[in-house]
């Protein structure tokens, strides 16, 4: 059967030209000394620590929440990370394993990763999510409808979740932008989500190849620039998956403050999701601070 | 008529299986036997030396991991490739200024070490590894593990023998390698980086940096991911240099004038690894003793 698609939503074609070479000259910044350190430190308290395996079992995951509040004991003055990112099982043990703490719990939510259900199980996957205390959820948009032209489903599904979440958790939508082939489209899911009350729109799962790119990372981040324009609202921003070491999280942050400007420079409106860098940042502090180049045997296992 | 120009090489650094200039793009010329001009080589910096050690991380879980007899394969693959070169290499030493029935000698010296130590491959580890008496119903073996990563320091004069040595004897253990020599030898260091890439080895298992040596000692000696320095032929305060910063992370250190037994004994390979004993238990004693 023919199914006649209806789409409200338009953008301006994206120059994806002009996205490269504007990344490839802000990735050129040379960030050095207490600027690098101040950005290290910041970027530390951006990560959502992530664990998002089959294989996660409770102690996994509590050990997990230890290295959030405790990334390096040796070295003084270091933050906490932003959250802890997990399967929505997991919730209450997190909140538990962070009680007293300022690290926020995140749920993945609405058959995460490929969110291929009907809407009954996602609502009711984020309600357990909400439930078990989750202060952030992170859901996936329909890639196939979205994909198919069917962006009103994609809509409605994300303003669902938004309604279920709303005063209790902030909403995270993903894109999984690695399926969505163009930047057109990124830019497309981004002006849709942000429509349908998200509250940070974020690239990827960190199942599919390739994750955060730059590139993609741009798109996203002018969109949010745009609708603060038109509206005067903030929308928060998470690249996440394949950010593994310390100096593309630096050129990620320098992306963030030419785009957004100082006000996205917190974990307020900015977060890394990421499991490995938070020790490949931790081995930068060490050295800088010692002169000497490390080693990760000294640093706590993910 | 216009003369034709000769083509002249710059030699590059070797990271990680490629060919970049140094980051810093310093340069120094390296002289030939009479003083002229002949190349110009790369400086490396501090940070092509933290390059370099990262590569070689990230190289050694897989070639320690490669069969024993595999990695005598690629050794001896060495010795092909270096035979086919050795009129280049020969070349390069004699304008370098050993004499010229010297350089021969030298060649055969080293193309022999590389069949040498791809003996040794899958043979070290039966010579010397053991199984221990002890009282008890356990098997208890001594085994040997390559240490890690290495970095090999040389000073000025080193033959071209004792250059090969110092890489075949640490990698024919499953250790991945940063030399580290001055611009001067960058000619034969150079060519044998290209030899060596074109023997099957993987990439970031042999990293080869030229420069100047002092100013890279400190780095190389307080990195807190290298563990073991072999130097040879350092000046007195060179070595003081390294025996005083290195045993931040307890590095083992190896300083020679030149190698021992002219570079070709098993005992190189062992320096660069390092004793596992392990404890397996057993149902009863074999055959009514508890001899085992």
């Amino acid at each position: 059967m023919h199914t006649k698609i209806l789409s409200e939503f338009s953008i301006k074609p994206i120059d994806t030209v002009a996205i490269q070479e504007r990344v490839s000259r802000l990735q050129k910044r040379s960030i050095k000394n207490e600027a690098k350190l101040t950005g290290l430190k910041l970027a530390l308290s951006m990560i959502d620590l992530t664990t998002l395996e089959g294989k996660d079992t409770p102690q996994k995951v509590k050990q997990l929440c230890y290295k959030a509040l405790h990334l390096h004991d040796d070295l003084p003055d270091l933050p906490t990370t932003a959250a802890v990112c997990v399967y929505p099982n997991f919730v209450g043990i997190a909140k538990k394993a962070l009680m007293g703490s300022d690290v926020k719990v995140a749920a993945v939510a609405t058959a995460f990763p490929s969110g291929q259900s009907n809407l009954e199980v996602k609502k009711i996957d984020t309600q357990m999510a909400i439930d078990l205390g989750a202060d952030e959820v992170d859901m996936v948009i329909s890639r196939g409808e979205f994909l198919q032209g069917n962006h009103n489903f994609v809509f409605d599904e994300i303003a669902t979740i938004k309604s279920l979440c709303n005063g209790k958790a902030r909403l995270k939508v993903i894109f999984e932008t690695g399926e969505l082939v163009t930047l057109n489209n990124v830019a497309l899911a981004s002006k849709i989500a942000i429509a349908a009350g998200a509250d940070f729109i974020k690239t990827s799962t960190g199942k599919i190849q390739p994750a955060a790119t730059p590139e993609v990372t741009l798109v996203m981040l002018e969109a949010i620039r745009d609708h603060f324009f038109a509206t005067g609202k903030m929308v928060g921003m998470k690249p996440a998956g394949g950010i593994s070491n310390a100096k593309t999280a630096l050129q990620y942050l320098v992306m963030v403050k030419e785009t957004l400007g100082n006000a996205w420079l917190s974990n307020q409106w900015f977060r890394f999701g990421a499991s490995s860098l938070a020790n490949d940042v931790v081995r930068q502090l060490l050295k800088q601070q010692s002169g000497m180049y490390q080693n990760k045997d000294y640093i706590s296992i993910d | 008529m216009a003369t034709r120009l000769e083509v002249q090489k710059t030699y590059k650094l070797f990271i990680n299986g490629q060919f970049p200039r140094t980051e810093s793009g310093r340069f120094l010329k390296v002289i030939d036997k009479d003083g002229a001009f002949w190349a110009n080589a790369c400086r490396a910096s501090r940070k092509d030396l933290r390059n370099a050690v990262e590569s070689a991380r990230k190289a050694q879980t897989a070639w320690n991991n490669r069969a024993a007899f595999n990695r005598s394969q690629i050794l001896y693959r060495i010795a092909e490739m270096l035979e086919s070169r050795r009129v280049e290499f020969e070349q390069l030493l004699i304008k370098q200024g050993t004499p010229n029935g010297k350089a021969k000698a030298e060649l055969n010296e080293a193309i022999d070490a590389a069949v040498y130590y791809a003996g040794w491959a899958d043979k070290y580890q039966q010579v010397f590894s053991s199984v221990n008496t002890v009282s008890g119903n356990y098997f208890n073996f001594s085994v040997y593990e390559p240490t890690g990563v290495v970095i090999n320091i040389f000073g000025e004069d080193v033959n071209f023998s004792d250059y090969l040595n110092a890489v075949l004897s640490a990698i024919v253990g499953g250790n991945t390698i940063v030399n580290i020599s001055s611009a001067n030898t960058a000619p034969y260091v150079i060519t044998l980086a290209e030899t060596l890439a074109t023997s099957d080895l993987s990439a970031g298992v042999v990293n080869i940096l030229t420069g100047n040596i002092s100013e890279l000692i400190s780095h190389a000696a307080k990195h807190m991911d290298v563990n073991a320095i072999v130097s040879i032929n350092l000046t007195e305060a060179e070595r003081l240099e390294i025996e005083s910063a290195a045993p931040n992370n307890v590095k083992r250190i190896f300083q020679y004038n030149q190698l021992p037994e002219k570079g070709k004994t098993p005992y190189l390979i062992l320096d660069l690894q390092e004793v596992k004993t392990t404890w397996h238990p057993i149902d009863s004693p074999i055959a009514g003793g508890n001899s085992y």
